[in-house]
């Protein structure tokens, strides 16, 4: 679905490269963590794994095109099949929690089914504020809406970018369970995180591979989980 | 731009019919009244540029099929030098530049000219009548003065009659009046355009965030685009319809007097010439779809 192979990156002309000869596939229904320090370059690669960002050297393919030659309207198309999660999940803050988890659907211009909107909204844990305006929302009701954002089209893949990043421990497993759900459903998932805690809790519901980035690349983690 | 424009500037603006494909837009009431306001008063103006533009092509028309370009030579002389004079004069007329034909008015024709006023009975053949040799111009004209005086060196009883020739000027000024007006709807379409996409550039540069997270969520630049098309082609129509009813208001109120000539009092539209206006508020929609999706085509290019 999403492969990577001897991926390059650097932002910028003067600075040197942030993530090196990068080899990965992203298959259907997989499980992967991606980990490593803050700083090490996690956005980076997922930015490069939905087309947000273009590899200054090697080769990604998503869904079988070479991304160097796929226009914005191509990579718009990618973003329907590939649900993320930001970092800082963003929102259109005039928009209802509820519109703004249906805008994919809205942009995709499918009609949407409100049986399964609001089924979804229940899935996460929000119908009680569908209706609220999103910069009234907690951080973990934040991580949930955006999680309900990218699971509306029925993605093939998630890429969740540090889902537990400003929620607490409880938060965290609920979101946690939410993702091994969704991978139980089919769909492929990625998590960027440092949690470690996080991974461990994981390993026990899904059998999940874990990437760690270290000196610029990546390696499969070893024992120290 | 193909057959399927005017579909399109219709689905434009169709309020609401797209889900909320309008609310992603963060609403601002600034611009949105700027605009509006631009469309209604540009609108305003237009019609009266086209009021202009029409009555003067009337005025020109009318003063033009009076005019004809033609004049006559009147030749009152003895008997015995009728004929000498005026082959003098034909001969003259010959070499005259700005002349394209000169004809000699038969006797015959001349009677038949003269009938309705005296009846059939009067021996017109037989009353002192002078010979009438009538003159085709060319476009450019002739030389009224210079033919005075060459006629009055060799043919002393021709005198010119160019009665008609004094509103050439006046012609040539409603045309160039006519075409003026057009310009200035032309200019007036320009100015729309150009402050439409002003308007536009500033409202998709301050909705950068959102337009990310379109983006973030797949939109293709088409339905971004589309969000402030539609936008600014419903409130440039919405504003220039107001302009129109306001502008034709105007003109339906000046008094009608039928005085001929008084051109202030004819300014209005006449018969089928009221439909123009009406084209007004659907060719602002247009110029504001057009200059709206030019402006987000760049600017959703730069923002990448
Ligand atoms: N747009 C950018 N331009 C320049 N440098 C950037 C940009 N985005 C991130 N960086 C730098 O790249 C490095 C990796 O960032 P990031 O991928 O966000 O790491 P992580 O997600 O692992 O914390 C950081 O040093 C960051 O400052
Ligand atoms: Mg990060």
């Amino acid at each position: 679905m999403i492969a990577l192979k001897n991926v390059a990156h650097s932002y910028g002309h003067g600075g040197g490269e942030l993530l090196t000869d990068i080899t990965l596939d992203l298959a259907p229904g997989s499980f992967h963590f991606l980990t490593g320090p803050s700083g090490a370059g996690k956005t980076t690669l997922l930015k490069l794994c939905y087309g947000e960002l273009k590899p200054s050297a090697g080769e990604i393919q998503l869904f079988g095109r070479n991304v160097r030659e796929m226009t914005r309207d191509d990579i718009a198309g990618v973003r329907r099949r590939v649900g993320v999660v930001h970092q800082d999940c963003r929102f259109l803050d005039h928009l209802s929690v509820a519109e703004n988890i249906a805008l994919p659907l809205d942009v995709a211009e499918r009609p949407p089914a409100p049986g399964d909107l609001s089924e979804l909204i229940g899935w996460v844990g929000l119908s009680a504020r569908a209706r609220a305006l999103p910069p009234e929302l907690s951080g973990g009701e934040r991580q949930r809406a955006a999680l309900a954002r990218a699971v509306i089209l029925g993605p093939e893949m998630v890429l969740a970018d540090e889902p537990t990043g400003n929620v607490d421990w409880e938060m965290s497993l609920k979101l946690l369970r939410l993702l091994v759900e969704l991978n139980r459903m089919g769909t492929a998932v990625l998590i960027a995180t440092h949690d470690l805690n996080l991974i461990r809790a994981a390993k026990a519901q899904v059998s999940a591979r874990v990437l760690r980035i270290r000196d610029r690349t990546l390696r499969l983690a070893g024992a120290e989980l | 731009m193909t057959g399927r424009l005017p579909r399109r500037l219709v689905d434009a603006l169709r309020p609401g019919a797209e889900g909320h494909a309008d609310r992603v837009v963060p609403p601002s009431g600034y611009t949105a009244r700027l605009t509006t306001f631009t469309a209604a008063a540009m609108a305003f103006l237009a019609v009266f540029a086209l009021a202009l533009s029409l009555a003067a092509g009337r005025l020109a028309d009318r003063w033009s099929g009076a005019l004809a370009q033609t004049s006559t030579i009147r030749i009152s002389a003895p008997a015995d030098q009728m004929e000498t004079q005026t082959r003098a004069v034909l001969d003259l007329l010959q070499t005259t530049p700005g002349v394209a034909s000169a004809r000699l008015i038969e006797e015959d024709e001349q009677r038949a000219l003269l009938e309705p006023w005296f009846g059939p009975d009067v021996p017109v053949g037989e009353l002192p009548l002078p010979r009438l040799i009538e003159i085709v111009e060319t476009p450019d004209g002739y030389d009224p003065q210079g033919l005075r005086m060459r006629l009055s060196a060799e043919a002393p009883g021709a005198v010119l009659d160019d009665h008609t020739r004094w509103r050439r000027p006046l012609v040539t000024a409603a045309q160039r009046l006519r075409a003026l007006g057009l310009l200035s709807v032309g200019l007036i379409g320009g100015a729309t355009a150009a402050m439409i996409t002003l308007a536009a550039h500033a409202a998709l540069a301050a909705n950068a965030q959102v337009i990310e997270v379109l983006r973030l969520v797949g939109a293709r630049d088409a339905y971004i685009a589309r969000a402030f098309v539609r936008r600014f082609t419903r409130r440039a129509a919405l504003g220039a319809m107001a302009g129109t009813v306001a502008g034709l208001a105007g003109i339906a109120a000046l008094p009608d007097t039928t005085d001929a000539g008084a051109f202030l009092t004819q300014l209005g539209f006449e018969g089928l010439h009221w439909l123009w206006p009406l084209t007004v508020p659907p060719l602002a929609g247009a110029v504001a779809y057009g200059a709206t999706q030019a402006a987000a085509r760049r600017v959703l290019r730069e923002l990448t």
